[in-house]
């Protein structure tokens, strides 16, 4: 690639920063060359994000509804999933699980949700609340 | 809690951007400790070039895409290879950790240190994503903001204090476990010939030479059969690997198209270096196969979004394409560093 037709396309996700690549001057020699946003990144980016939105929402009405547990939401709202939350906190996939069905958290003993909260980087009390917005 | 401000400390470094967070990292703490390399030495002397698919491995039920070593590749590749010895230091404690890395940076020392990208408060909210292989460089603390020059920001930033630690102690795959790093001892006088030598013959016999069909060039024309062979019913999962795999090649660690560039980068400074011009001629046969990445890359983003037909053949013959260039590239290094 060469440095001009590096593209600039200002993705709203850098917020203004620059990513650093290297390109081609005139002479053919490599030089460093920041870019500011490139479609490609910012179609696939806004795929991954998007879905990790509607996860959240999803478990948003379902923790409303009482059909999960607010730890699910909370779970997604972080970009985690079950498998992520398991490594994180050190607990069995099975046991994550389990807490996520309603009611679940509120009988996990106070060193338990701790854990979660501590994971999911959240205070013990917003862990087992629901915002009002997803 | 406490009224008093605390003591400012500050080494001076000079930060330099960087494609790639490790690659940043090792080559800024050796420029700052007087070993005069850049990031595309760095990265081309540790060998770390690579391609692989990991059908099971796999991150939100998708594969993973490998296009460069595994973390901590690059730092130890290069070390070994410039007979530098790095101070590696891991902790049990999260206070420990922390403990520590201010006791050095009050001895004048900057430490490079392994974090999650997630919980890094300087990182715009989009690019955050629970990756635990992340590298920076710290270089001082004012009052409880640590001043942080990250390799891939394009600026000098700071992280509060419990972020960071929190950070360096996530806990997963990958695992930093508060890893913190520092080259001990540097030898004398550095010699690049052999190390690059060394180098180009560990990334090219990897990329040739691996006896697994996923890895290397073969790897690459493994991944070309199978989007040819891709069911075009399951239209919503193949998006979905295809964004995967865009996202894996050209965000993660700067990409694809982007170790290839910068490979090729490192390979103009060895011509130099080794007196060998026909370097410079695989180098930008190189850049050609990286614009082919990245036109591999726009042209499956796009048809994941709808704006051109979804064409699986032809991002098939992308793929096999970069794959047969790449070794013959690889073939012709290989000659030349005998």
């Amino acid at each position: 690639m060469k440095k001009d037709e590096v593209p600039q396309q200002n993705a709203k996700a850098f917020m203004g920063h620059s990513k650093l690549l290297y390109a081609v001057d005139g002479q053919g020699r490599y030089v460093p060359a920041p870019c500011n946003g490139w479609e490609a990144e910012e179609i696939v980016l806004d795929q991954a994000i998007a879905e990790y939105v509607r996860q959240a929402q999803d478990a948003w009405q379902r923790a409303k509804a009482g059909a999960a547990s607010t730890l699910e939401y909370h779970m997604f709202k972080q970009r985690m999933d079950v498998v992520l939350l398991a490594q994180s906190t050190g607990f069995f996939k099975w046991r994550v699980r389990r807490d996520l069905r309603p009611g679940a958290l509120q009988r996990l003993s106070p060193a338990r949700r701790e854990r979660y909260a501590d994971a999911l980087g959240i205070s013990f009390a917003e862990l087992g609340r629901l915002p009002d917005q997803p | 809690m406490n009224a008093v401000p605390k003591p400012e400390v500050m080494v001076p470094f000079d930060h330099r951007q960087s494609a790639h967070c490790e690659s940043g990292v090792i080559s800024g703490l050796l420029r700052h400790n007087g070993v005069d390399i850049s990031e595309s030495m760095a990265f081309g002397i540790s060998g770390a070039l690579c391609y692989a698919y990991v059908p099971f491995l796999k991150f939100g039920g998708l594969p993973l895409f490998a296009y460069r070593m595994p973390p901590g590749h690059i730092i130890r590749g290069l070390t070994r290879r410039l007979g530098v010895k790095m101070h590696m230091q891991k902790f049990r404690k999260p206070a420990e950790g922390t403990r520590v890395l201010d006791l050095h940076l009050a001895e004048g020392r900057a430490v490079g240190v392994q974090t999650s990208a997630y919980w890094l408060s300087y990182f715009p909210p989009d690019m955050r994503f629970h990756f635990n292989a992340h590298n920076l460089v710290v270089y001082g603390k004012r009052g409880d903001q640590y001043l942080i020059s990250d390799p891939v920001i394009d600026i000098l930033v700071e992280c509060e204090a419990e972020a960071l630690q929190k950070a360096r102690f996530t806990r997963g795959v990958l695992a930093p476990k508060g890893l913190m790093y520092y080259p001990a001892h540097i030898p004398a006088k550095v010699d690049l010939g052999p190390a690059i030598r060394k180098g180009i013959r560990y990334a090219s016999g990897m990329m040739l030479y691996t006896p697994l069909p996923i890895a290397g060039t073969r790897g690459i024309c493994f991944v070309s059969r199978k989007i040819r062979r891709l069911d075009p019913k399951n239209v919503h999962y193949n998006k979905l690997l295809l964004g995967h795999m865009v996202r894996m090649q050209e965000e993660i660690g700067t990409g694809g198209a982007g170790f290839r560039f910068l490979y090729a980068s490192f390979l103009q400074e060895a011509a130099e270096v080794l007196q060998r011009p026909k370097l410079k001629d695989l180098a930008a046969k190189l850049t050609d196969v990286g614009d082919e990445w990245r036109r591999f890359a726009l042209h499956a983003a796009k048809m994941c979004k709808d704006r051109m037909d979804m064409d699986y053949g032809l991002l098939a013959d992308q793929l096999l394409n970069c794959g047969n260039e790449e070794e013959a590239i690889y073939r012709a290094l290989r000659a030349e560093v005998k």
